[in-house]
């Protein structure tokens, strides 16, 4: 009977085990009353914790998680996306082998991200090579260099307004910039990467570069980096409505 | 398909990070994000696999994000420590289940919730976490046995393990 490990006593006392093994088990206990101790307070802290936490099952769910909906204008990507890739996704999620991998790649990223804000932001006659005015066209000419549905996002709620946006060699191809500027000329840039490597996800990280902040994530096929000047917990607010924005 | 089948799980993810996170405010933040983003990837979603289990590791990695920049702010603000849990040496609130799990490890809490609360098996706990099954189970047993030493003492001091990690994490 002393072939029983612990992983053995866990399983029985959350009932993984089959018949047999649980008889086994079951024997075991009857002369190890230490082990059976245990199991006995391993099932009490499951029941404990049942009982505390499933009345929120019973809980009208608020409606603002009731309110989320699909992003539907994505449904056409998704609908080739799946078919080519779903493959591989699925067995992404399976063995989700690669995600250091992305680490080790996303690390470049805010350095690069950082040292295009350093030569750029500080410009006084040309921060950009396409200004907002012509949004329209900039949004559409970085698109299509980068081969990539870009957004160029929204953060006049957060003081800043676009300056423009230029294009910029990356170490896999075009990168795109934009920039944007609060009313006391503060500037900060979204710097965006594509990536040659099969589409992941990364946290979102923060990564101090000299003077420069930096909030970066890979989503799927494209680096993003926001950067600036300022303190994190500015940026951070700034980045959340970047993120959320891109991520409907 | 999608909102509906997604949907369906509010009401256990709701579970789950009401005790994963406390407090239910950020519970309810932790599941809306965990849907935005179930969402946006529901292509990822391999067709007959277990929606829960993916929803699950969604929210694992929303959490440990929000984990990561919480501790990366830590040292700057003022307003963080309101973020983080204040230390509890009241012997009351020590023999209390919901404060119990506050004290334990992120990871271990993770995987007691998944396994005693959720009751998923320890390989779609593995795979939730994306953990070897080894990990869960040696987090599974340090994390019991912490939670039968917190829920036992009266007023000793134990020392917190998120705190601990905070103070390695920020340096």
């Amino acid at each position: 009977m002393s072939n029983i490990t612990e992983t053995d006593l866990h399983a029985y006392a959350d009932g993984h085990l089959g018949d047999a093994r649980r008889v086994q088990v079951e024997a075991h206990l009857a002369h190890n009353p230490a082990a059976t101790e245990s199991v006995r307070v391993w099932r009490e802290q499951n029941e404990a914790l049942r009982a505390l936490y499933n009345p929120v099952l019973n809980e009208p769910v608020p409606q603002r998680l009731l309110a989320l909906r699909a992003p539907s204008r994505r449904w056409p990507s998704y609908a080739l996306a799946a078919g080519a890739m779903g493959a591989s996704f699925a067995l992404g999620w399976m063995a989700q082998s690669h995600r250091s991998d992305a680490f080790v790649e996303a690390a470049g990223l805010p350095r690069r991200a950082a040292v295009a804000y350093a030569v750029y932001a500080p410009e006084v006659r040309h921060p950009v090579e396409v200004g907002a005015d012509q949004q329209e066209h900039l949004v559409k000419w970085l698109s299509k260099r980068l081969g990539s549905e870009l957004k160029a996002p929204v953060l006049t709620q957060q003081g800043f307004e676009l300056v423009g946006g230029r294009l910029l060699p990356g170490g896999k191809g075009p990168v795109a910039q934009f920039m944007y500027q609060d009313a006391r000329g503060q500037r900060i840039t979204l710097y965006i990467s594509l990536r040659d490597a099969e589409p992941r996800d990364t946290a979102f990280r923060f990564s101090q570069e000299d003077k420069v902040a930096v909030f970066y994530w890979i989503d799927g096929k494209l680096g993003y980096a926001l950067s600036g000047e300022m303190d994190r917990v500015s940026l951070l607010a700034v980045a959340t409505v970047v993120y959320r924005q891109l991520n409907p | 398909m999608d909102s509906a089948a997604i949907a369906e799980h509010i009401p256990r993810l709701r579970r789950y990070a009401r005790a994963l996170a406390g407090d239910s405010h950020r519970a309810d933040d932790l599941v809306q994000d965990t849907l935005e983003r179930a969402l946006t990837k529901f292509h990822l979603w391999r067709h007959g696999s277990d929606l829960r289990a993916w929803m699950f590791s969604i929210m694992h990695n929303v959490f440990i994000n929000q984990l990561k920049s919480r501790r990366e702010l830590a040292l700057d603000e003022a307003t963080e420590a309101a973020l983080e849990s204040a230390p509890q040496s009241d012997p009351l609130q020590l023999r209390d289940l919901d404060a119990a799990l506050r004290r334990l490890p992120a990871e271990q809490r993770e995987v007691l919730l998944l396994v005693g609360l959720e009751q998923l098996s320890y390989i779609e706990a593995s795979q939730a976490l994306d953990v070897p099954l080894g990990t869960v189970m040696s987090r599974l047993s340090r994390g019991r046995e912490r939670l039968r030493v917190l829920m036992s003492m009266s007023g000793a001091n134990v020392p917190d393990a998120n705190q601990a990690t905070n103070l390695k994490a920020v340096k």
